[in-house]
């Protein structure tokens, strides 16, 4: 009825864009293969690095590990005795202590950004130096935690170690925990605040609540990034092949313990810094795995309504 | 008992408690404005609501129904940008007051919202206790109780009563409206608003939920914003017709339907514009 000539809607239009479709339906078909299947190489390329690291800690570091290996101090370098078990127990404390500090502040200051700052000047002055403090190199962190909380105190201690992590830490738990916890809907803030429900409350049980596997996960990535860090350790808690001695002494962590055996001339000392570093790997996987198993899975269980 | 001690009481049950009526009215709203940054969205709305009846708010589009509404719990202030003048009484009290507290508002005035939003980690029975227990409610049987009367009072317990371990997002759109609704009615409100509580709705969830609005006015007051004139018809005592902020007529809803004393009502209800 409209088909007139003046009619935006006329045959020749339609023809036209038919057309075009048809011409171009071959090369739109060669594009999208060779897109897909750049984007698969793009993959490969990105896990060979990945693949061979596993690969290569896996071989060399296999022979190395035994219940001895695990739970001794180290031996003779040279006749190849001992283990690592103070680097072990030493990561263990240090990460422990650093996400003791780390993973409150963190994200009660992501909570904060998200929840209570909005557009503030404020607010987007603290997340500028969060994101200026994940760039910042963690020697420079670990001379911090030397001149504050090792000359102060005067020994290499475990708190040092522990603080210098927790400022790595934060950023990443602050940026993490603000990201997910923007991601909660208002319609879900706004069903608890309807129940009368004061604010903290809501932010604390509702709201953080939703967001809690992406907090997690965050905390996760946090922790991971601290237990591989040697640089600020060695400003402070320096290592040692004793187990933990107490608060005012250094104490040992797998990634200086594998810097020392890779410096070292010895045989032996080379196969026990892979198997140290296949502990580590291992160590930081399986607290993926068991978060993965543990929380994401049974994220949901009934009746588990913070108690109070 | 003062009204400021009662606006401030932490009991549960507030439903059952005598009180002193502004002019017999439950809801009172006097000249109330309300922007959005420059843009008013209000201007100067004056209705009263009586108690146990059902007031329907339409209007077109951007005519500022939601606003109100969220005006009547003061959930508009939650919106960075919106500011609020006048008066809203619920009873005698002002909740605009100075020294009124919008949490203990909140709770006396629940809110059923245009999507069905239960807690997403939290399971059906979780949901329904959920207000009880972040008000500090510990008595466990106390909150069985309230929880199987609140899902029952929403028409979901059959449903639901042999899975409340179930995850409340498991249910379907209507049943979770219905879930939200039963979650505001743990709360015992006194006044529960509803804010388009059909419009993502089936028609046979949407009828299960009008009908379920006809008993819910025998133990509170419903204030419910609508697009559909019908369920506005069905369902309500009066009628508010509101067009660009104003509240252009409001009356019974049979008056409002059938004899509107405004062209301007006459022409929407008719379908001419809207």
């Amino acid at each position: 009825m409209n088909n007139t000539e003046n009619s935006p809607h006329n045959v020749d239009h339609r023809k036209v864009i038919h057309e075009a479709i048809v011409r171009k339906n071959y090369k739109r078909k060669i594009v999208n293969r060779v897109f897909t299947g750049a984007t698969i190489a793009c993959v490969m390329i990105a896990m060979i690095p990945l693949g061979s690291i596993l690969f290569e800690v896996v071989k060399n570091g296999i022979s190395a590990i035994s219940i001895e290996f695990l739970t001794q101090p180290q031996g003779s370098i040279i006749r190849g005795d001992g283990g690592v078990g103070p680097a072990i127990q030493g990561t263990l404390l240090t990460v422990g202590y650093a996400s003791l500090i780390g993973v409150p502040i963190g994200i009660l200051a992501g909570v904060y950004l998200s929840e209570y700052a909005g557009n503030s000047k404020f607010a987007y002055t603290v997340r500028f130096f969060n994101n200026v403090m994940t760039g910042i190199p963690s020697i420079v962190i670990g001379i911090v935690g030397y001149i504050v909380l090792v000359i102060t105190i005067g020994s290499f201690n475990i708190t040092a170690g522990a603080v210098a992590l927790s400022i790595i830490m934060i950023p990443i738990v602050v940026a993490v925990t603000e990201e997910t916890l923007k991601l909660v809907p208002n319609s879900i803030r706004e069903a608890a605040h309807s129940l009368g429900i004061p604010k903290w409350k809501v932010t604390l049980f509702i709201t953080l609540r939703s967001a809690k596997n992406g907090v997690l996960t965050g905390i996760v990535l946090a922790v991971s990034r601290v237990a591989g860090e040697t640089a600020p350790l060695i400003m402070t808690i320096l290592g040692t092949s004793l187990f933990f001695q107490g608060f005012l002494s250094p104490v040992d962590a797998l990634p200086l313990r594998i810097w020392r055996f890779a410096s070292q001339p010895y045989e032996h000392a080379h196969s026990f810094g892979w198997g140290a570093a296949l502990v580590l790997i291992i160590m930081v996987l399986s607290l993926s795995i068991l978060l993965r198993f543990l929380v994401l899975e049974k994220s949901f269980k009934s009746g588990s309504l913070v108690k109070m | 008992m003062s009204s400021e001690e009662y606006a401030n009481t932490n009991s549960y049950k507030l439903s059952s408690l005598a009180v002193t009526k502004r002019h017999g009215y439950k809801v009172s709203v006097r000249n109330l404005n309300s922007w959005f940054g420059s843009k008013q969205a209000l201007k100067d709305i004056n209705f009263d609501v009586k108690e146990n009846t059902v007031t329907a708010l339409i209007g077109p589009s951007g005519c500022g129904k939601t606003t109100l509404i969220r005006c009547l719990n003061r959930m508009n202030e939650m919106t960075s940008s919106a500011t609020v003048k006048g008066s809203v009484y619920l009873d005698d009290i002002d909740i605009y007051a100075n020294n009124v507290d919008p949490v203990i508002i909140k709770r006396r005035m629940g809110m059923v919202f245009q999507k069905p939003n239960p807690f997403p980690t939290m399971s059906i029975y979780d949901n329904v206790a959920a207000g009880l227990k972040l008000n500090g409610i510990r008595d466990k049987a106390l909150i069985r109780e309230i929880v199987e009367e609140s899902l029952k009072g929403a028409v979901l317990w059959d449903e639901v009563k042999d899975e409340l371990g179930k995850p409340g997002l498991s249910l379907s759109g209507g049943q979770q409206q219905r879930l939200c609704i039963a979650r505001a009615l743990a709360m015992q409100p006194e006044v529960l608003l509803m804010d388009e509580p059909t419009s993502a709705l089936d028609p046979i969830a949407s009828a299960k939920i009008e009908e379920l609005m006809n008993e819910l006015r025998k133990e509170l007051t419903v204030i419910i914003v609508t697009h559909n004139m019908q369920q506005a018809a069905r369902v309500s005592n009066h009628t508010a017709f509101m067009y660009l902020g104003e509240l252009v007529e409001y009356g019974p809803t049979k008056q409002i339907f059938e004899n509107p004393q405004k062209e301007l009502t006459e022409r929407y209800i008719s379908g001419k514009f809207g």
